[in-house]
């Protein structure tokens, strides 16, 4: 592997173009020593038309290809205005989030390679990481569909952090499809084209008599040549600008068509590696004992000799975030733990609890700006939620092997860079001295924005000096890791009974933290444009950074007059943020869909609460007032799919939810039981409450939509997060720290709250939208829908979610000293509930 | 230390280890089987399911010493074995309706449903959206759920023989 990346890296070196231009030919020696073999391609700029770009052939011994990119990209902008009082544009109705990640990587996406090898396959090195959203499957398709190769020919893994692609290798915001969805066809066009090349020179026909077909060249008398076979004699010497012109969409086979994940079979049989899987015997099994309260610190380890001899110890190392202890077997490392005896330091928020984070959120809310006007009366409502956790099921994980004046990482990340530079500074040790290699990861929902793991390995395989299969324990997750802050919504709206005349949304939260240099860019982006922001005349600052965010993801669909949004933040980090380690306030995260779980939960039921006020009926409302065409469409299309108003049971309800982001529109309807009987089911250890019976969810689908099963598969996801967020899924804080040390304490969904009933509907591909994402937009409409479906059948809607939060702590809170719990031994007698599952539980208001 | 002795996928092992250390551990940190995958340690989340003697069990919360020398283990990895063919009717299910998305949790979740539809079909019954309710306790982060109970069914169907290969 790392010979392979050596030489990958080495193409890429000779590949910097020094002056593009359409047309030029533009040729750089690039050295000569031992490639293992593959033409290979990279991106290039975009000449004339939509499908026409510049790239290079890359000198190897097989064909390498590159591309080059232009301004292709961004989005074509739309801007609506609807009856019946307009609402003044938001800064997302013109350039979003996606917008300016896209705009991060066009710089850089000429780094970007396609490589055939002899054996007849091709190879890339993607730049976004594979963390289940399907990712490393969607590319693995555009390059077989321009390639014309079978995609079970077509490899695709991840490249380690390449500082030279600065911000082209970030994954987050919905945006890896539709950044690497010109780039990588380049690439492939152009290595397809050099085939073709030099199939004709083989034959001595002209190239416009030859076509490819499932990976190989053929001739009109029917003779072929397998791209393997073509590699060698397609390669080229010297780095080469040469153009190439996509496939027309009208020939596309492979995008658009459902197509079943790529390592579904090694996931079903058990041989998909994540970073704790790989095989590295010396790396030895290592935890981290954690401070009881939220970043506490190592006062003093009073036994550390002692844990040392322990059955299976090798090494005891104090580190930055806690007590490292290295063992045999992961099992050893939780006894060591629970033997440990540390003296903690309390953290910075020692102290705090869900209700004095309420209080500082609500006494934080900046005052309104918009006053009623005349005949118009004020209807205000406040809406609280509850902290929350990424838990993807692979917890943080690295293994790190750190030597005198070198390190090499394996561990997922979404920012390998930002990872590297970071170990790099904690370790002392320049960057070029740090290789890190980036694994596919358990789940992400943002988790993986941030190094903890990795760090934590660094650290401690520089103080033990050996190499470490480092993990944090599920408990350490929830009380030490990163989710969503508590956040406080008020909302006030003047209406006359008729329509409404204005609107102003507070979205008051704790600080979120979104990592060394993606908030700062965003932000950068951000003010752009927008240059008229107060924000741009001081661009370090978390706020900054955060109200960018906002800015960039904030959408009120609806036109209710002068509209203004405001985000609010407290318990700012008191160093900059992003630093590594950055200990100084709560562990927070971009989590999935960022603010807009929380922003569109709380829109809808607000809308919800007023339409009742004014006496309407909450869809025709929503229709009615509905921001543009788009936001009607799918409006209409959901409560047509779903029945809206069809008669259902007294406790039974629907609700809607509406929100656009990552370029398409969405709106989910749901229907909601929250009969008695429903309600107080019993599942042992497991918190049911009312239950979804049945959800539609309605998208808007931006060009190109690659893989419609793999977009489906997200949605689903995101439904069920949504579900979750609703009504159980949840961290409750006390005295500093998070109660929750398991699955069953934290309540993401589990089977018997999943409705039954999920219809996912993708509308036709919209012609102006381009290159959208469906990785979040699944979860803030049915977060919403259910919330306000809840409030309906009850007649009375949840101003605090989720909705079970403040019934009581259904479960035995796991000691925080020692911070993790011992495995119990009971475990050939309890199948399937746990040993210790507390009585039959439905704890619900 | 202690010798343990066992079989786990067919092959006989013997592991010099404390008596006190969970199979989970045993399997992945000494063995090398890495198909059983840590979620939480304590028998909540079920990514480690495998099975003892033919029943789902979590080895997370049952120390080697528990395992006799007759006890046959069986991870995701010796699951197709069990039925002498390159996948089980479950794993086919699961290709089937594409359910993956990290992947972390899913040899826990067949493993598991392989053993709900073994004990249903004991008892003569098909599988209902009531059992998954009730036995399939596995997490999925990732919210598969939907795709899962599809695939339980179908696994279910083709684990009858009526859809075999199919």
């Amino acid at each position: 592997m790392a010979k392979h990346t050596a030489h990958a890296r080495h193409a890429r070196d000779g590949n910097r173009p020094s002056k593009p231009g359409a047309g030029d030919t533009d040729s750089t020696s690039a050295g000569s020593e031992g490639f293992a073999g593959g033409l290979v391609a990279s991106v290039g700029e975009h000449l004339t038309g939509r499908r026409r770009f510049l790239g290079y052939l890359l000198a190897a011994p097989t064909v390498v290809a590159a591309a080059q990119l232009g301004e292709s990209l961004l989005g074509s902008q739309t801007a609506g205005a609807a009856q019946p009082v307009p609402s003044n544009p938001q800064v997302a109705d013109n350039y979003d989030l996606s917008d300016a990640i896209y705009d991060a990587a066009k710089p850089t996406s000429d780094l970007i390679t396609v490589q055939v090898h002899s054996d007849g396959t091709v190879s890339h090195e993607m730049v976004r990481t594979e963390v289940g959203q399907g990712v490393q499957t969607a590319i693995a398709m555009l390059i077989a569909e321009e390639m014309d190769i079978p995609i079970e020919k077509v490899n695709v893994t991840h490249a380690p952090a390449r500082p030279e692609l600065v911000w082209n290798q970030l994954t987050g915001g919905s945006t890896a499809i539709g950044s690497q969805f010109t780039p990588v066809r380049v690439a492939a066009a152009i290595a397809k084209g050099r085939l073709l090349d030099a199939a004709a020179a083989k034959w001595d026909l002209a190239k416009s008599e030859l076509t490819a077909h499932a990976g190989r060249i053929l001739r009109p008398s029917g003779q072929a040549l397998s791209f393997g076979e073509l590699a060698e004699a397609a390669a080229v010497t010297e780095n080469e600008k040469v153009s190439a012109e996509l496939k027309p969409e009208s020939d596309f086979k492979v995008i658009g068509k459902p197509q079943r994940r790529v390592d579904a079979m090694d996931i079903v049989t058990g041989q998909k590696e994540f970073a704790t899987d790989m095989d590295m015997p010396d790396a030895l099994p290592t935890m981290v004992c954690r401070p009881p309260t939220i970043n506490g610190t190592v006062k003093s380890v009073n036994n550390a000799d002692e844990v040392q001899n322990m059955p299976g110890v090798t090494d005891v190392a104090t580190i930055t975030t806690g007590v490292a202890v290295r063992a045999r077997t992961f099992g050893q490392c939780v006894d060591a733990i629970h033997a440990l005896d540390v003296s903690w330091n309390g953290g910075p928020v020692e102290g705090t609890s869900d209700t004095s984070i309420e209080k500082e959120l609500k006494d934080a809310h900046p005052p309104w700006v918009i006053p009623g006007t005349p005949g118009t009366k004020a209807f205000e409502r406040e809406y609280t939620f509850a902290f929350t956790n990424n838990a993807p099921l692979e917890p943080a994980t690295a293994i790190a092997d750190v030597k005198e004046g070198s390190a090499e990482i394996w561990a997922a990340a979404k920012l390998p860079i930002t990872a590297q530079g970071e170990i790099a500074s904690l370790l002392g040790l320049p960057v070029t001295a740090v290789t890190f290699n980036v694994i596919g990861s358990g789940g992400s929902f943002g988790r993986r924005l941030f190094n903890d793991g990795p760090l934590d390995a660094a650290e401690a395989s520089q103080k033990m000096g050996k190499p470490v299969r480092l993990m944090w324990h599920r408990a350490d997750e929830y009380r030490q890791g990163r989710g969503r802050p508590m956040q406080v919504s008020k909302i006030r709206a003047f209406h006359d009974g008729e329509v409404v005349h204005s609107l102003e949304n507070r979205y008051t939260s704790v600080f979120t933290d979104f990592g060394h240099g993606f908030g700062d860019l965003m932000a950068q982006y951000y003010t752009s444009v927008n240059p008229d922001t107060p924000l741009a005349t001081n661009p370090g600052s978390g706020l900054a950074v955060s109200q960018a965010i906002f800015e960039l993801t904030a959408v009120w669909p609806y036109s209710m007059g002068p509209t203004k949004q405001l985000l609010m933040e407290v318990r700012q980090p008191t160093e900059s943020p992003g630093t590594e380690h950055n200990l100084t306030t709560f562990n927070t995260t971009a989590m999935r869909q960022v603010y807009n779980p929380n922003v569109v939960a709380a829109q809808e039921l607000f809308v919800d609460e007023l339409a009742n006020e004014m006496g309407r009926d909450r869809y025709e409302f929503r229709r009615e007032f509905a921001k543009d065409d788009k936001f009607r469409e799918v409006i209409e299309k959901v409560a047509e799919a779903g029945n809206w108003g069809r008669s259902l049971p007294d406790g039974v309800a629907q609700g809607i939810g509406v929100h656009e982001e990552y370029k398409q529109h969405a709106a989910c309807l749901v229907e909601v039981d929250c009969r008695p009987e429903t309600v107080n089911r019993k599942i042992p250890g497991g918190t049911t409450g009312p239950r979804v019976l049945r959800v539609v969810f309605v998208s808007t689908v931006a060009r190109h939509l690659v893989n419609p099963l793999g977009a489906e598969a997200q949605l689903q996801g995101g439904i069920m997060d949504g579900i979750s967020l609703a009504q159980t899924n949840s961290l409750h804080l006390k005295d500093g720290a998070f109660l929750e040390g398991s699955y069953d304490d934290f309540r993401y969904t589990r089977q018997w709250n999943v409705p039954t009933d999920v219809k996912v509907i993708l509308l036709p591909e919209d012609s102006e939208a381009e290159v959208g994402g469906f990785g979040e937009v699944g979860v803030a409409p049915t977060c919403a829908a259910v919330a306000c479906a809840i409030g309906a059948a009850r007649g009375s809607y949840p101003h605090y979610l989720p909705i079970s939060h403040n019934a009581g702590i259904p479960f035995e809170v796991k000691p925080h000293d020692p911070p993790i719990p011992q495995s119990p031994t009971n475990g050939l007698e309890h199948y399937p509930a746990p040993a210790k599952a507390s009585e039959e539980t439905s704890l619900n208001p | 230390m202690p010798e343990h002795s066992f079989t786990v996928n067919g092959r006989q092992v013997t592991v010099d280890i404390e008596d006190d250390v969970r199979m989970l551990w045993v399997l992945r940190d000494v063995l090398g089987v890495t198909g059983p995958k840590y979620g939480c340690g304590i028998n909540v989340c079920k990514a480690c399911t495998s099975h003892y003697n033919g029943r789902a069990f979590n080895p997370c919360s049952v120390p080697v010493s528990k395992i006799g020398p007759d006890d046959e283990i069986t991870t995701i990895e010796g699951l197709p074995d069990t039925v002498g063919s390159d996948l089980h009717p479950m794993q086919e299910a699961w290709l089937e309706h594409d359910v993956a998305q990290c992947g972390y949790c899913q040899p826990g979740q067949i493993m598991a449903a392989v053993d709900l539809v073994k004990k249903l079909h004991a008892e003569g019954r098909d599988v209902t959206d009531a059992d998954i309710d009730t036995n399939m306790r596995n997490v999925c982060r990732c919210g598969t759920y939907y795709r899962i109970r599809q695939a339980i069914k179908d696994g279910a169907e083709r684990m009858k023989g009526t859809k075999k290969g199919g």
